[in-house]
């Protein structure tokens, strides 16, 4: 893809500038960082443990830059993802059968995003307002489920959440002279076919493209025969589908569900996508973008660990600073362009 | 010689609560024919194409495409008729390609033949000549190629009737070219085009043929070359031009020599191009000229209501600074706004807090209006006015037009203003409140009171203002006074000095 656009002596799309934008920051970031830093930074594993950590952010990041695209916002999607890893735990330790562990949280999404999406887009109430509510609904349901932590205790589960690839060859061996392998987990391959197939939506199908026409202008959109209520529903409905597979996947790296999983992983999911250049105003956004989003944040947070700021307050400090950055390189960037335009 | 007839519409009805929008309205349009389709403001051309368009129903009469009948429920149905129109603010997508927007909510099957489209795109836009690539961004392109996309795509959906509702408003003179030269090449093709403008030259520069409409009602279809522009004016304004040679002379007003209440040199705003414009005290004087001509953007600017760009400004001869409506309230002047549901009344609040408000604010909130003060002010002006209302606290809404119109007028009275501008005051309202604004605005003048008056009704302005400011395209084009204000020297300086 990326050498199509070079080849073009078009330029480049506001999605596409902002997502390059995305890109050429992390790799900037990472590189001084491998510089500068060293450390863990130097070792491929890094980038593993990276993604291994974010594989359900990951998941998320791609509903949300759905929902977002379409000119929406949707803030349940943590506490969705948290009732999920709680309704599978106990579902498990009852005596469940995998498959239906894996149903049950695709249906909790897909409920959720159903009966959202049927208020935001048919009704007509603000996205806001309806998956504020979401997220309260979904946060009390999982207390209601369980107060104390559940440890998923569960055979087969165990099996599969100790499926994992490893690149021996991209390890390290530690002080004490163990061979520490990169491990890729069960849940980031499936965050990848997340990726992947979001991105093949959005780019090269017709509902994918209809995302961003209502997102751009909803007027025009109904003008040009886009059907653009099922349009914004169909987008809370993806968003509410890979919020349940975001939590299984959740579950499969912790293990076990607590009422406080997944708190504020809504808040990283909206940051992550606005970093990797998805509008909040609508219409212009990839999920390309929003896996270098994630990245990007992750990145900032390891950084600020490593550099010996070891306390929660230093990473949301630096990551809000960050974010403020991003924000105004972004509308530097857009409305220079739209300057250039114009004369 | 008899053309093909493309679309013919008869006796299109429409009706609206209280207001019969169409009378039995006629319009036919042939191939291969540019077809301009004129009238003044709440003539029914708007409402004539939203019929055509299927964004309203009508209520009685037939539409035939190619001598069959058709119905026309939804703007989809009009496009499977072939019937495509381009509006005046821009249909399509800023963020998505040129490509994109040409067949996006047109395609077949869930997937989106990218390169196919792009192909087509590429060869539709280099058959018609229009200055895009089908993979640029569309919200890269100027506002006239935007314009000429939306135009391709609807070729491309097999138009055989093209509306094009106010295309040329937005854009510069090489734009509205690039766009005719477009027009003419669709014409050649035999797609018939309905403009809609009211643009008087550009309708002399690209259309074959010229439909009439007045106050619903169809006046006449000619052919362009056969109706003189001063004719075409008289006939959208409604009086025959031997009619109007015999009316005799408004009544001449001696204010020449009063002294220069207000002056601007070169005033612009982000709506009006440069003017210059003084105001005498007690005179009463008058914008005229066709809708979108200019005039209303004009008197916003003299109050800040629009972003003021330039020029300069002198009261009582002394240098002044007028760009917001709070500048232009201070040194004295009030304007009543053309749009009364829009910018004048709260329809929510009651008719004594409607009127208090303009003096309230100039008062600034840490002075309060007293409650008995106010009531006191309400009721002197509800019987200065003959507002009709139930009592003082009843909301503004409930009343009629024409008495919410006394009530802004109220507000702004009280605030004893020395220049007040009156845009379209009497628009909408009954006769008899017309008449007693007119007399009141008379009144004024005596009083000292500058007024600038705007009406649509040519009438009208004759009767009360002793100067006339001519307005055509958005420039001044004459100021008429003394003998000559009559509707004829009126209607031929509207209609351009050519006519003459």
């Amino acid at each position: 893809m990326k050498t199509s656009f070079f080849k073009r002596k078009e330029p480049l799309t506001d999605t596409q500038l902002l997502m390059t934008i995305a890109i050429g920051i992390f790799v900037v970031m990472y590189v001084l960082a491998i510089v500068l830093l060293g450390g863990g930074f130097r070792r491929p594993k890094q980038i593993f443990d990276m993604l291994n950590d974010n594989a359900s952010l990951i998941i998320v990041a791609c509903g949300l830059t759905i929902v977002m695209i379409g000119g929406g916002i949707d803030i349940s999607v943590g506490a969705v993802t948290s009732l999920v890893v709680m309704s599978c735990v106990l579902y498990l330790n009852s005596g469940g059968s995998i498959v239906v562990s894996v149903l049950l949280a695709l249906g909790i999404g897909l409920g959720f995003g159903l009966v959202q999406g049927f208020l935001i887009s048919y009704l007509e109430i603000q996205p806001f307002i309806v998956t504020l509510a979401g997220m309260f609904f979904a946060r009390g349901m999982t207390t209601i489920l369980s107060v104390n932590p559940q440890k998923a205790d569960h055979a087969a589960f165990a099996e599969l959440r100790n499926t994992k690839i490893e690149i021996s060859w991209l390890g390290y061996t530690a002080k004490n002279g163990n061979r520490m392998p990169a491990q890729i987990e069960l849940g980031v391959v499936i965050a990848f076919v997340c990726l992947v197939l979001v991105f093949l939506l959005l780019r090269y199908m017709r509902l994918g493209r209809g995302f961003y026409a209502v997102g751009g202008n909803q007027r025009s959109a109904l003008m040009l025969g886009i059907n653009v209520k099922r349009t914004r529903f169909l987008s809370y409905v993806l968003s509410g589908l890979l919020s349940g597979v975001s939590g299984y996947v959740f579950l499969l790296h912790t293990g076990a569900g607590n009422a406080t999983n997944a708190d504020g992983m809504e808040m990283n999911a909206i940051a992550a996508a606005i970093i990797g250049g998805t509008l909040l105003t609508g219409g212009v956004g990839t999920v390309i973008g929003s896996f270098f989003g994630v990245l990007i944040l992750t990145t900032i947070k390891k950084i600020v660990v490593t550099s010996g700021l070891n306390a929660p307050w230093w990473q949301s400090i630096t990551t809000g600073g960050m974010l403020c950055f991003f924000i105004l390189l972004q509308s530097v960037v857009l409305s220079r362009r739209a300057k250039k335009k114009k004369t | 010689m008899q053309e093909e007839c493309l679309l013919t519409m008869r006796g299109i009805v429409k009706r609206f609560p209280g207001v019969l929008a169409l009378n039995g309205v006629d319009f036919t349009l042939r191939e291969g024919e540019i077809h301009a389709l004129m009238g003044e403001n709440g003539a029914g051309k708007s409402t004539l194409i939203k019929v055509l368009t299927g964004v309203y129903q009508m209520d009685g009469g037939e539409i035939k495409v190619d001598g069959k009948k058709i119905v026309i429920r939804s703007p989809q149905d009009a496009q499977d008729h072939g019937i495509s129109t381009v509006y005046q603010e821009i249909t399509l997508c800023p963020n998505l390609t040129v490509a994109e927007n040409m067949f996006i909510g047109r395609e077949n099957g869930p997937m989106v033949r990218r390169k196919a489209n792009e192909k087509r795109a590429d060869e539709i836009l280099n058959k018609l000549g229009i200055p895009a690539r089908s993979t640029q961004q569309l919200g890269d392109c100027s506002l006239a190629v935007q314009q000429m996309v939306a135009i391709a795509r609807a070729v491309d959906m097999q138009c055989k009737v093209l509306i094009l509702d106010e295309p040329t408003s937005s854009l510069d003179d090489k734009e509205v070219q690039m766009l005719f030269g477009l027009m003419r090449d669709l014409k050649s093709r035999g797609v018939g085009i309905i403009f809609v403008t009211h643009f008087l030259e550009q309708v002399y520069e690209v259309s074959d043929r010229i439909t009439v409409l007045r106050n619903g009602e169809l006046v006449g279809e000619y052919l362009t070359e056969e109706l003189p522009q001063v004719q075409l004016v008289s006939k959208m304004i409604g009086k025959e031009l031997e009619e109007l040679s015999s009316l005799g002379d408004a009544e001449e007003k001696n204010d020449k020599d009063a002294e220069v209440f207000y002056e601007a040199e070169g005033l612009s705003s982000s709506e009006a191009m440069p003017f210059d414009f003084t105001v005498r005290k007690g005179e009463v004087n008058g914008f005229t000229g066709l809708l979108g001509s200019g005039r209303s953007e004009s008197v916003r600017a003299i109050f800040g209501a629009d972003k003021v760009n330039g020029g300069t400004v002198k009261i009582k001869g002394k240098p002044a600074k007028i760009t917001r409506p709070i500048d232009a309230m201070k040194h004295g002047i009030g304007y009543l706004a053309e749009d009364r549901k829009r910018d004048g009344i709260i329809a929510e609040l009651s008719v004594r807090e409607n009127i208090i408000l303009a003096l309230q604010v100039m008062n600034g909130m840490f002075r309060p209006i007293s409650r008995s003060e106010s009531e006191a002010f309400a009721d002197e002006y509800i019987k200065v006015l003959n507002i009709k209302t139930a009592s003082r606290e009843t909301p503004v809404g409930s009343l009629s037009g024409g008495n919410q119109q006394k009530v802004i007028l109220a507000r702004w009275l009280l605030t004893h203003p020395d220049y007040l501008i009156l845009d379209e005051p009497t628009r909408g309202i009954d006769v008899g409140t017309k008449l007693e604004i007119q007399k009141l605005v008379l009144k004024l003048a005596e009083e000292g009171v500058s007024v600038t008056f705007i009406s649509s009704e040519v009438e009208e302005m004759l009767r009360t203002c002793s100067r006339l400011i001519v307005m055509r395209d958005r420039h001044i084009v004459g100021e008429l006074t003394g003998s000559d204000l009559n509707q004829t020297k009126v209607m031929k300086t509207i209609a351009g000095g050519e006519a003459q």
